[in-house]
């Protein structure tokens, strides 16, 4: 080479290839975070047709909200928290994901990803971005110590983009991920599912509900879930042997939805599709500069709302490190935590969406033979029903031993341990008007700190003064005992007066402190941003 | 007082039935029904009072048939 190297700064800093849910919300989060002019590729015309991913957790709303469109995804979205689960004609049992007021989301809502993505894509012209490049193929990746060139087919030929980092947000058969010659690793199932969505005037209920042996579809399995407008997905688990291209076809497809809703005059097939799935992950999300979220990573069962979800974690995990990796403001070891945290996060998804695919579609032998004992004991013996597995579904993962957590609160309750996701609580704000705590929380380091009744002492107003001026910020979020209108701040936290939290800006928590120490909180910055050493050296300090 | 416990006594449930389904990974029914047994036993032994296991029979033999 007798080229002198291009520093990095003379390329745009992210290509996002994918606008799915995972790409767009990507590529939002990073125009709130001063990267407005992220180029977002995809192969489409347009947002997903048809249904596909429904069903949206309260953590990606939480997500969502800090990105500006959370409530209106609520308002669009049909809210639900129960779960209902059949043997047969008999009810088994009911589960609410959401037992417990004040949370400032709801547990789920139901959604069509073709909604959602138009949804973001509007949030996303609405915060200036210049929109997503349609009809934009890859066919190529090159990428060298300070760049990716990405050879892509436009409807005006072919062109090169290059950027300093790339987003492969590409979906379950990533084309990047084949460029790169990258395997996923994990189980095939070969158990197929018919998915379809009807509109119906039948009253089907607000609930998830899910059959064994529904009555409807005898022998194997079916799950219900209600969207907007009178729509319901039902999904009938078809068995090993099923014929995809047969059964979707209409007149094998509309027999099976009589016998749920009557004759066909009193529903409408909208979409449906025929699907196998895996659940396998990349063996690492990091490659150099081209960063892999959402089902291009990972694939999951869609028993448990784990796919869609976990890809929008994936990205809310990302997108800050990026932005202060390419700021400058962290190095590379941050980047490698996106990894670390989401390949752990990943295996949890896998591991409970492969348990209950299991239970649904047991092998034959003494797997089916416990599985329909349990069912049947399930009538009469709460302990039973325990174990009936009709899909757990997504919570956000705690990020237990990530390189990033900082120091520990061994009594902190289970839900805010180091690594949790911050969990939500209704707050008086400023203005002395009912809110939530984590629209208070930004999109920044944040402390979370409960004053004694003197009020915040001048120690703790010197060490936020300082904090202003870090590189990244903190920002001192008090919350008065009065202010913590219902105790849930100070309950689910585990908080008393003059305890501290420190917050990651992806709203998981960082580190937790019994009595306010600056220095240790900024030792648990340094280690939050990556920087394990400089973490080290500033607790000696202290 | 009652014997035999409906709740859930076991720690991680989810953990708890995969383990179990695992134990009869590539066994064929003689050996899956041998296995069964002897855990049986080892069960009862374990649990020693014979009104708690008289109940378990008993629920055991009737689960399977009409609903209470």
């Amino acid at each position: 080479m007798t080229q002198p190297p291009i520093s990095a700064a003379s390329y745009p800093p992210v290509i996002v290839v994918g606008a799915g849910p995972v790409g767009l919300t990507m590529t939002l989060d990073l125009a709130f975070r001063g990267l407005r002019d992220v180029i977002l590729l995809d192969e489409g015309d347009g947002p997903a047709v048809g249904s596909r991913a429904i069903c949206w957790s309260r953590r990606s709303l939480e997500i969502l909200s800090r990105l500006g469109l959370g409530r209106q995804l609520v308002e669009r979205g049909f809210t639900w928290q129960t779960g209902r689960v059949f043997q047969g004609d008999e009810e088994l049992f009911r589960f609410d994901l959401q037992p417990d007021p004040g949370y400032g989301h709801p547990a789920f809502i139901n959604l069509s990803q073709h909604e959602f993505e138009a949804a973001l894509i509007d949030r996303l012209a609405a915060v200036g971005h210049p929109g997503v490049a349609w009809r934009h193929r890859v066919t190529g990746l090159t990428q060298t110590a300070d760049h990716v060139s990405l050879t892509v087919e436009t409807p005006d030929g072919p062109r090169i983009f290059r950027a300093a980092w790339v987003v492969a947000a590409d979906g379950p058969r990533s084309m990047l991920r084949r460029l790169l010659g990258l395997g996923c690793i994990g189980r095939i199932f070969d158990e197929r599912f018919l998915i379809a969505d009807v509109r119906t005037s039948v009253d089907l209920g607000r609930e998830r509900r899910f059959w064994f042996h529904p009555p409807f579809h005898p022998g194997d399995s079916a799950l219900m879930h209600r969207q907007p407008g009178n729509i319901f997905r039902i999904d009938f688990q078809l068995g090993v042997d099923a014929d995809p291209a047969a059964e979707r076809k209409p007149e094998r497809i509309m027999p099976r939805l009589e016998r749920v809703l009557g004759d066909r005059t009193r529903f409408e097939l909208i979409w449906a599709s025929v699907y196998i799935f895996q659940c396998s992950r990349l063996e690492r999300f990091v490659h150099e500069r081209v960063i892999f979220a959402g089902d291009s990573a990972h694939q999951v069962s869609p028993f448990g709302a784990r796919g869609g979800n976990s890809g929008i974690h994936d990205a809310d995990n990302l997108a800050w490190k990026l932005a202060l990796v390419i700021e400058g403001k962290a190095g590379p070891a941050l980047l490698e935590s996106y990894s670390a945290e989401r390949v752990a996060a990943c295996d949890e998804n896998i591991l409970h969406s492969a348990r209950a695919t299991d239970f649904m579609s047991p092998k034959p032998g003494m797997a089916t033979v416990l599985r329909d004992a349990v069912l049947d004991l399930a009538r009469t013996q709460p302990f039973a029903r325990a174990l009936i597995n009709s899909g757990r579904l997504s919570v956000p993962a705690v990020l237990d031993g990530s390189p990033l957590n900082g120091a520990d609160d061994p009594d902190a309750p289970r839900s805010a341990r180091l690594g949790a996701a911050c969990p939500d609580a209704p707050v008086r704000g400023e203005d002395g008007r009912p809110g939530w705590l984590l629209d208070r929380l930004g999109r920044g380091f944040v402390g979370l700190y409960i004053p004694p009744a003197s009020g915040v002492p001048a120690e703790v107003a010197k060490a936020a003064a300082r904090w202003r001026h870090l590189s990244p910020p903190i920002a001192l979020l008090a919350v008065e005992e009065a202010d913590d209108v219902a105790g849930l701040v100070r309950s689910r936290y585990g908080m008393a007066p003059g305890s501290f939290v420190l917050i990651r800006p992806d709203q998981h928590i960082a580190a937790r402190f019994r009595s306010f120490d600056a220095a240790a909180v900024e030792a648990a910055l340094a280690r939050a941003l990556g920087g394990k050493a400089d973490a080290e050296e500033a607790a000696c300090v202290a | 007082m009652r014997g035999l416990s409906s709740a859930l006594n076991l720690p991680d449930p989810d953990g708890f039935y995969a383990e179990l389904v695992r134990l009869y990974d590539g066994l064929d029914r003689d050996a899956a029904e041998a296995v069964s047994a002897r855990l049986i036993l080892l069960l009862c032994n374990h649990i020693g009072d014979r009104a708690v296991l008289r109940e378990a029979f008993a629920l055991a033999r009737g689960a399977g048939l009409a609903k209470e």
